[in-house]
């Protein structure tokens, strides 16, 4: 059994808000594939649950007149993969999504838990930093957005404050339309593993020159990371293997890798080098741009 | 920290009075279906695998109460009437039962593995994608890769 104190059922975002609102110490509980892991080692952090298990309203994924994609925070990894909105216009995500665990963690495991928890190995992060995506979170005094970026603030911390619930992500079409992307998990193993470093990277051609490119990293700091100084530099410049250079040259510069039991900072930096330039290769692949 | 809940188990329907804090796991090992078994109690080794609503799930990390008002199926309603279900007769076709302790679970993976892919035409590679989220110690994966092609290729004639 586990060490539970206290439980409530929400079946409405507004009612998930009143729970929460009411008990400090509440946290909320929707696919529960991490929840329930830090409660069967007995962490005390989670004793209080509010379920937004069986919200429906969470579990919408649409596009808006304007092109904007709307995910809703519960909706779980399979159906994000097998989503046609996101699999033809974000494809990253759904490669993002489909290196999460295995098939029974997908299928109730959510990319809002994914991102609330704050874990620095999400693999939904760096496809949604690439794409700019933006949070929106409900509390009781109303709706807030805010770029996914600003959202993380260190290991296991985001801007998350008691009383609010992450209702959806957002993604605008300026960010996706005419951009390809890629994303790379690397692992110990080829399934049910924890990345040892995420990288997904998006680029946008104009003629033979990069009109726009963005690089995020899991696994590589105290929060999944945008590359921006790295970014900057490469921004205008003409699509070839000088650009990769430059790239694989400069991203350390964005990244804070540390040493763990998992990998050593040193096989860390080496690998998010070479994942640089390989990643980004594929993704100006998608566009047309082929560098031998 | 009681509550009713109604699902149905292998087609049959059940009211249970749970206890809010068990999972489902607890909650069917209590009522006498024992294929489920907990092996880590993470999500890592897929041995307490069951189908809610045809989606495999590992009901070790799963609350008993989100059960309430859905379809479970266990190894144990796979045979009927004395038959075994096909990928149970593929299991025992190609050998890959050994120890055993992962095998209810695996049943269940391969038959949704198997019910989503009726009639396409499927890689190893994909196979083993599909069974990712269940650890055989015994390393009988070869075996249980054939059983799963077995049930697919029957599928297809």
């Amino acid at each position: 059994m586990f060490d539970i104190d206290s439980y409530h059922k929400a079946d409405t975002v507004d009612e998930a808000i009143a729970l929460l609102s009411q008990n400090p110490d509440a946290v909320p509980i929707a696919g529960g594939t991490d929840v329930l892991v830090r409660l069967h080692s007995h962490n005390p952090d989670y004793r209080h649950l509010v379920d937004i298990h069986d919200v429906a309203e969470l579990k919408n994924i649409t596009m808006e007149p304007d092109g904007t994609i709307v995910i809703g925070s519960g909706v779980n990894f399979t159906d994000l993969a097998q989503s046609p909105i996101v699999s033809v216009n974000i494809p990253v995500l759904v490669e993002g999504a489909s290196s999460i665990g295995g098939p029974q963690v997908r299928n109730v495991a959510t990319i809002g838990g994914n991102i609330s928890n704050g874990a620095p190995s999400a693999d939904a992060a760096p496809p949604l930093l690439v794409l700019n995506a933006h949070i929106e979170l409900k509390g009781p005094e109303g709706f807030r957005r805010l770029p996914l970026h600003q959202f993380y603030q260190g290991p296991g911390l985001v801007d998350r404050n008691s009383g609010e619930i992450m209702t959806c992500l957002r993604i605008s079409s300026t960010d996706y339309k005419g951009w390809s992307g890629h994303y790379c998990k690397y692992a110990m193993r080829g399934a049910m593993d924890i990345a040892t470093i995420g990288c997904a990277a998006a680029c946008k051609i104009d003629g033979d020159r990069v009109a726009g490119i963005r690089l995020a990293f899991g696994v590589a700091g105290p929060t999944p990371l945008r590359c921006w100084r790295t970014e900057e530099k490469a921004q205008g410049s003409v699509a070839d293997q000088t650009l990769l250079d430059l790239v694989s040259g400069s991203v350390l510069g964005d990244l804070r890798p540390r040493n763990s039991w998992r990998a050593s900072k040193d096989f860390r930096e080496q690998i998010i080098t070479t994942l640089s330039e390989r990643v980004l290769k594929e993704a100006l692949k998608r566009n047309g741009v082929s560098i031998s | 920290m009681n509550r009713n809940i109604s699902c149905t188990v292998n087609s049959k329907s059940m009211t249970w009075q749970i206890d809010i804090r068990m999972s489902l796991a607890d909650l069917l090992r209590q009522h006498g279906f024992t294929s489920v078994k907990e092996g880590c109690g993470v999500g890592e080794c897929g041995a307490c695998a069951v189908l809610i609503d045809d989606v495999a799930v590992d009901s070790c990390l799963y609350l008993a109460v989100w059960a309430d008002g859905r379809n479970i199926r266990t190894t144990e309603g796979e045979s009927k009437e004395g038959k075994l279900s096909p990928v149970q007769q593929a299991y025992l076709d190609t050998g890959s039962v050994q120890c055993g302790f992962c095998t209810p679970g695996l049943i269940m993976a391969s038959t949704s593995f198997v019910e989503q892919h009726k009639g396409q035409k499927v890689s190893r590679e994909q196979i083993r994608k599909g069974l990712a989220g269940n650890l055989c110690r015994c390393t009988g994966y070869d075996g249980i890769v054939r059983a799963v092609e077995q049930c697919i290729d029957a599928e297809k004639k």
